[in-house]
């Protein structure tokens, strides 16, 4: 286990900088000129070459790629026009409330989704599948921000039960965690039924039922660490388009977190912000991912030993 | 000895695919304490639906639709879900064909033997573990303190089914089910769990049903012998007068297809496998008289159009044949 995190936390800098290589090349063909931006819409064109000297624009390409990568592994994320100086600090400043969003969605999405599949899956073609599978198609076919604003209508502007931005106390936590994670509850939902489904024909549950267990306790003791399984493997891989629907997300609650400075970011044309964003994204993915491997090898025992 | 089970007319409806069939038809069967019956019959035959009627774990798709199955004064085809559960791993073990997946993988093996009598015993988990590790001894799983917290993954095939043998000796059923529990595993282990079986069979005194193709395992383990074929019971007689000479010529097919291992010089050449032409038809689709007389090489215009009942012979044998390999007693 030792080993295995040691190699997948190395890996991590080096995809790290192959993003920063990409996004820095990227921004590079992006048309409009940094120096003026950065300079801001008043200046003169003295002031926009000072700047450019400033910012070291006008050296070659090449060295202001090694200057970049250099600054980024020192945590100097360049020149943010919107925060006139390195964004680091400020978007780090907002990672915890973005965690705390997507840690609310995953939660939902455990609490509500695998009991759903579960659900559906003992009542296999009567009613409450039916009814379950019908919610599951409807959930997947619109999308979340749709959701996030219908919930907006009724809870809070309608029936004014819950708050509907900002991030003052857990119950403004509930419309935006809740929008966010509609589509990944429904998901998980979809995969969990089939999978509890397929495990109820293998032999060990007959083997289960013929030791006279009765089949709520086979789906609680036998059954569920078997879908555990493939379910975390599925919720972790969602987990990065999870952060993906923060973006829209956030914006529409004012949620303070990474996705709206994003947003803000790209209004400004401050590549300095996206790019910093971006690559805290990457390496949260990164990350969730090591989690999840980690986890699964926790519950899977075939793999803890190996 | 007195009577354990007793099966009277069962008869197991299926449908399914809009199609209804019955795939066990008028069974009847007895067995004694202590007894080994081995169930014999090609793929399909019904053999594994009848163990699954008794043991209440029918598929979805089937039904009971006739019969009874006495068992400890109770007829099992007429017990509520609740009550068949008690009997279940209770007063009636089962052993499957697959090692390989009878075992949850994801759990440790000594827990899942344990679980069994915490269920119906009502044992606490020291007293639990401590009866799982004798019960591994009695199975001769080596070092059992130590398998109890191994995973199924861990284990080989033959370790695995020593395991499912101690899960449904665990509570000491009076009845255990064995459904081709040999099958999967290759022969040395094959002959290692047979005779661990014989040797169980003596120390515990079980009845047992064990249902297998293989008629070479019935020739060292059974004490009786029910052949089947398209759901019916075609021929029952003792084992050493089923070898010495079976009444019904579909078990003299099965029995010449037994491959002989022989020893001495020629030893590692088994005999050719002499298959029984022709296939079993399809429980949806059989013929008017006899099932088996379109394969059966003394079948007349009489076993194509009238099916013979299943008909009392010496030695307390009985077969369903109009032209069987010997003259009934009471004929004429
Ligand atoms: N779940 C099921 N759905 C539909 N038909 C079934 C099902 N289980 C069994 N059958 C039918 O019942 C008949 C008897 O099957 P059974 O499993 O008892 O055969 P068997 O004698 O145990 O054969 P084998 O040696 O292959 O295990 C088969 O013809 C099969 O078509
Ligand atoms: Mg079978």
């Amino acid at each position: 286990m030792i080993r295995f995190l040691g190699q997948r936390l190395v890996t991590i800098p080096f995809v790290a900088l192959g993003v920063v290589t990409i996004l820095f090349f990227i921004f590079k063909a992006v048309p409009g000129d940094p120096a003026a931006l950065a300079a801001g819409a008043t200046a003169t064109q003295a002031e926009i070459e000072a700047t450019r000297v400033r910012l070291g624009l006008d050296q070659p390409l090449v060295v202001q790629y090694v200057n970049h990568v250099l600054g980024v592994f020192v945590g100097d994320f360049g020149y943010s026009t919107t925060f006139r100086g390195n964004p680091l600090p400020h978007i780090l400043a907002r990672v915890p409330a973005t965690l705390e969003l997507a840690g609310a969605a995953i939660a939902l999405t455990i609490l509500v989704g695998i009991p759903a599949g579960i659900a559906a899956a003992s009542a296999h073609n009567r009613w409450p599948d039916v009814a379950i599978s019908l919610t599951v198609i409807g959930l997947l076919a619109v999308p979340n921000f749709w959701i996030g604003m219908l919930l907006i209508a009724f809870l809070s502007v309608q029936w004014g039960l819950l708050p509907s931005f900002g991030n003052a106390g857990p119950l403004a936590l509930v419309i935006p965690s809740l929008a966010l994670a509609a589509r990944l509850i429904a998901l998980v939902a979809r995969m969990t039924r089939g999978i509890v489904i397929e495990e109820l024909r293998k032999d060990y549950v007959r083997t289960a039922r013929a030791k006279g267990m009765r089949r709520g306790a086979i789906l609680v003791r036998h059954v569920l660490r078997n879908v555990m399984i493939p379910t975390v493997t599925i919720i972790g891989l969602q987990t990065g388009y999870l952060l993906g629907g923060s973006v829209v997300i956030e914006r529409l609650s004012a949620w303070p977190g990474i996705g709206d400075l994003l947003l803000t970011g790209v209004s400004n044309r401050d590549f300095a912000l996206v790019q910093g964003i971006t690559l805290v994204f990457v390496v949260g993915f990164l990350l969730i991912n090591l989690i999840v491997e980690v986890l699964y090898r926790f519950i899977n025992p075939r793999l803890r030993y190996a | 000895m007195s009577r354990v089970l007793d099966i009277e007319g069962l008869t197991v409806g299926f449908e399914t695919g809009g199609r209804r069939f019955d795939a066990v038809r008028e069974v009847d069967l007895a067995l004694d304490g202590g007894e080994v019956l081995a169930l014999v019959g090609e793929s399909g035959s019904g053999k594994s639906v009848t163990a699954l009627a008794v043991m209440g774990l029918l598929p979805e798709v089937a039904e009971i639709t006739a019969g009874t199955i006495r068992f400890e004064d109770r007829d099992l085809a007429r017990l509520g879900e609740a009550e068949m559960a008690a009997v279940r791993g209770a007063r009636i073990g089962l052993i499957f064909q697959e090692p390989m997946t009878s075992l949850n993988p994801t759990m440790r093996v000594g827990p899942q033997v344990a679980e069994v009598l915490r269920l119906h015993k009502r044992a606490g988990a020291a007293a639990a573990r401590r009866a799982v590790e004798e019960l591994f001894a009695l199975v001769r799983i080596p070092d059992p303190a130590a398998r109890y917290d191994d995973f199924p993954h861990q284990m080989s095939g033959g370790m695995r089914q020593r395991v499912v043998i101690a899960l449904a000796l665990a509570c000491r059923p009076a009845l255990l089910i064995a459904d081709e529990p040999t099958t999967a595993l290759d022969v040395t282990t094959q002959a290692q769990i047979l005779e661990l079986f014989r040797d169980l069979q003596r120390e515990i005194g079980q009845a047992t049903i064990l249902i297998t193709h293989d008629l070479a395992v019935v020739a060292e383990t059974a004490h009786r012998v029910a052949v089947m074929y398209a759901g019916r019971i075609v021929e029952e007689s003792a084992s050493e007068a089923l070898f010495a000479g079976a009444l019904h010529p579909y078990t003299r097919g099965l029995l010449r297809s037994i491959p002989v291992v022989r020893t001495g010089p020629a030893a590692g050449h088994p005999r050719r496998l002499v298959e029984i032409p022709g296939t079993v038809p399809p429980p949806w689709d059989l013929p008017q008289g006899c099932a088996f007389a379109p394969r059966c090489p003394r079948a007349s215009a009489r076993c194509r159009a009238e099916r013979p009942p299943l008909m009392p012979f010496d030695g307390g044998r009985r077969a369903a044949c109009w032209h069987p390999h010997v003259e009934r007693e009471d004929a004429a």
